[in-house]
This record gives structure tokens, sequence and C-alpha cells, in this order.
């Protein structure tokens, strides 16, 4: 077995002390950054989200997997460090205005990262004004909006009504969960997608960006 | 006879919090039915570990007569129209404010554990954190009950089941006027300006004693299209297979 797919192996084990001996292995054996991220680790998270979506693994397995990703990535970081981590994009996230339950957020957050995704997260309590400076200041290509709360969804639709007013629609996409929110209620305010879990919304996130 | 007013801070012991390992998994969307590996297993262990070692769990519980609760309820005139517990509280033989926590603690220890990307940890601390904040709201009815049974208050077709704001009609903004009534800042439970509590895992509410048949309704209430779970169906099946 090569070395990425040793880190692919083990990433998929959930095994970070062991992908991060096999990214220094392959850091040493002059392999690419690039090739390992995109052919170890991204490969090996991929087949982690196919696994879910099939049900032979659960929620913790991929969080332990994007523990072992994030181990791998730390290793690589200083190398990308002139031209920064390669990305496919860039997402900003955030729990809306009045909320503060961000475990969902924080779950799509790692599974974006673990993707190839830049993340900006904005936490949790985010007015619609943040969500849309920090997306353009960041020329963020998609916003994704966490709420747990019936109360808190309205903001989320105050977000999208900026970004018409701004002209932004298109350029900036939109994705919205969390437990009360709906597809239906996502189509209702104009949305783009609508991810009905981690997973889910990283698949949407790579439609909503031309990855898929 | 009818007791007087009970108002009580109910003490309560880590040891008292019995947790279903299986409302923990299904927090997680690990099915009962399947398999899962033995890392999930430990996880579920450790994070147990760690609520038994950061959970300071604390209930408060209040009687409240029915016209006091009728303002309670009205909150900021923001409910919807028609909902189940606008029709249960008025038919109830008594009704009582509640609030419970498991402290702050315990919500720090988990975002510290995400910071230290101990992601698999900390979703599985939160599982249980939340299991155990509904175990300690079961413990404070427990409580109430008891209180009510010393008194033969409670027969065989007693019903008790707690309703709390943020559902089933019952607009969020109604924490307002139950946190001036019942004063949750006694077991360090404050309310925050988007009707959200501190600590986070804290939950708090109206607990509803009366004949089993008045908790009994048909959700097909305006916003009950809305409701992804539908728990109402199992709680009102759950108290009448009692």
């Amino acid at each position: 077995m090569d070395i990425l797919n040793k880190i692919s192996e083990h990433l998929q084990l959930g095994d970070d002390e062991k992908v991060r001996i096999f990214t220094k292995e392959a850091i040493k054996a002059k392999i690419s950054p690039k090739e390992i991220l995109n052919n170890g680790l991204i490969f090996g998270m991929d087949i982690i989200g196919k696994k879910y979506k099939a049900h032979e693994i659960f929620l913790p397995d991929v969080l332990l997997a994007a523990k072992a990703m994030y181990a791998g990535m730390d290793l690589l970081r200083p190398m990308f460090i002139k031209g920064g981590i390669p990305t496919i994009g860039k997402v900003v996230i955030g729990t809306v205005q009045g909320d503060l339950h961000d475990i969902g957020k924080n779950l799509v957050g790692i599974m974006l990262k673990g993707a190839g995704f830049e993340v900006i997260d904005l936490g949790n309590d985010v007015s619609p004004s943040e969500f849309i400076e920090i997306a353009k200041k960041e020329d963020a290509s998609v916003i994704g909006m966490s709420a747990l709360l019936t109360t808190t969804m309205p903001f989320m639709k105050i977000v999208i009504d900026l970004l018409k007013e701004e002209r932004l629609i298109g350029k900036i996409k939109t994705i919205i969960g969390g437990a009360p929110v709906t597809e239906e209620f996502a189509r209702e305010i104009g949305a783009d997608a609508f991810g009905y879990d981690s997973i889910n919304a990283i698949e949407k996130v790579k439609g909503l960006t031309g990855m898929t | 006879m009818k007791m007087k007013i009970i108002r009580e801070i109910v003490e309560i012991r880590i040891s008292d919090i019995k947790l279903e390992k299986a409302n923990v998994f299904k927090n997680q969307d690990i099915p009962l039915n399947r398999e899962h590996s033995l890392k999930v297993e430990t996880l579920f262990t450790e994070a147990m570990e760690l609520f038994i070692e950061f959970s300071h769990p604390k209930g408060l519980v209040s009687e409240i007569p029915i016209p006091e609760f009728e303002v309670v309820y009205f909150g900021e005139g923001l409910n919807e129209k028609k909902t189940p517990l606008d029709e249960i509280f008025k038919k109830a033989d008594y009704l009582a404010l509640f609030a419970v926590t498991i402290g702050e603690k315990l919500s720090q220890k988990i975002g510290e554990l995400f910071e230290l990307d101990e992601f698999a940890l900390g979703s599985m601390l939160d599982a249980v954190a939340s299991e155990g904040t509904e175990k300690v709201a079961d413990i404070v009815e427990n409580r109430f009950s008891e209180l009510l049974a010393k008194s033969d208050e409670i027969t065989s077709s007693t019903g008790i089941l707690r309703y709390c704001p943020g559902y089933c009609g019952w607009h969020m903004s109604g924490q307002k006027k139950l946190f001036e009534f019942l004063h949750p800042e006694d077991i360090g439970v404050t309310l925050l300006d988007s009707y959200l509590m501190k600590p986070l895992k804290s939950i708090s509410g109206v607990i509803v004693i009366g004949e089993k048949e008045i908790h009994n309704f048909i959700d097909s209430y305006a916003f009950c299209s809305q409701c992804k779970t539908h728990f109402c169906r199992d709680r009102i099946s759950e108290l009448f297979r009692e």
C-alpha cells in the first residue's frame, strides 16, 4: 500500500496519530503537499462521506475522521504558507442572530474544511449585516446559516433580502440548515439550498460551487 | 384538601440522573438497531465521565394558579392563535413553573473540546448534556408530583406532562414572563435578550397536572405542519400506556 493510501485508510479509521505519521512520511518522500491533501486526506474524507450516506458509519466516526484530517492538515499548512492551503471555495458560516446553538454549525464547518473548502466561521448570534459584510470582504461564494429556534429563522430571510438589495444574489449563494429548518422554508425565503445534516450540507455546497 | 403554594429549589445529585444511552445515540443519529464501532462506545463512556465531572444539576419548581399562569402564557402576545396548551392548562388541576440546568461548566467543556479538535467527543458530550438536562427536568417533575401525592392529590387517572416556550405554538418570548414569575436566577439560570437561557443546557416551562385526557390533542394545528419531530405523539401515547 502506498503512503497516500495509508493516509486515506487511517483517516477513515479515525486514527489521527497514524495519519500524522504517514503524512510526515509522505512529506519526507517529497510527495507534493497538494497531492497529499487531495489524494490522501480529501480522498479519505470523500469515502467517509459516502459511507455515512450509506449508513455504514455514524456521526462519531465521521468526526473522528475529521480530527485525523486536521492532524494531517496541520503538517501541510506550513508548506502551503506562501499561497495558503489550496481551497475549492470560500464559505462564510454562522448561527443567525439571537441563536446561540452552534453544534450543528460547527459540524458543518468541520466537514466543509475536510472537503477542502476555506471556512470563515462567524460564530453564533451573527447579525444579517455581518454575514453580508464578511462574505463581501472575503469574496466568499457561499453563506451558510444555521438556526435551532423557530424564532430566529426569520433572520435567514433578512440575509437573503439584503443580498437581493445589494444585487449579490447569484454571486453569493446561500444554504440554510438547523433542526426546525425545512426544504420548504428554504424555498419560501429564496435560499439556494437546504442541508438536512452536515454531510448533506457539504454535498449541497459542492453543488452550489459547481464541484459536482 | 388543597395544599399551600409550593416553591422549591430541588437539590439533585449526579447519581440521581439516569441517562438513557439510547436517547444519546438517537441524538447522534445512530440507529438503535445498527451495530456501531468500539470507538463510538469508548466516546460514550468518556462523555459520561466528563458529564459526571463537569455537570452541576439544579432545579426549581413553583406552583402557579391558573389565572396567574394565563398572564405568563400570554407573555408578549406573540403565541400562535390556537395552541394545544391554551386548551390544556385551563382544565388542569395544578400547574407549576419550572427551570432546570446542568450548569455552565459543562457547556464550557464542550466548547473546549471543539477548540482542541476533539469533535467526536465534543459532539457526544453535547448529546449526553442534552439528555442529562431532560433527565433533570424529569426529576423536578417527579419531585413536584411526589409533593402532591403526599396529600393524595394524584390518582391513577392523573396525567403529568411539561410544556415549554418555543414549542407547540407557545412563543419563545413567553420566557420573559415565566422568568419574572419564577426567578430561575436563584439556580443560576438567566435569560438573554434573545429569550435563550444561559447556561444553554437549561430547560424551563410549565408542568401540567390533571386528568390524562386533557393532554390528548390532535396534531393538526397550523404550526404542526412545520414540525419535524411530532414528539407530542410519543408523549401522549406514553401517558396512556402508564
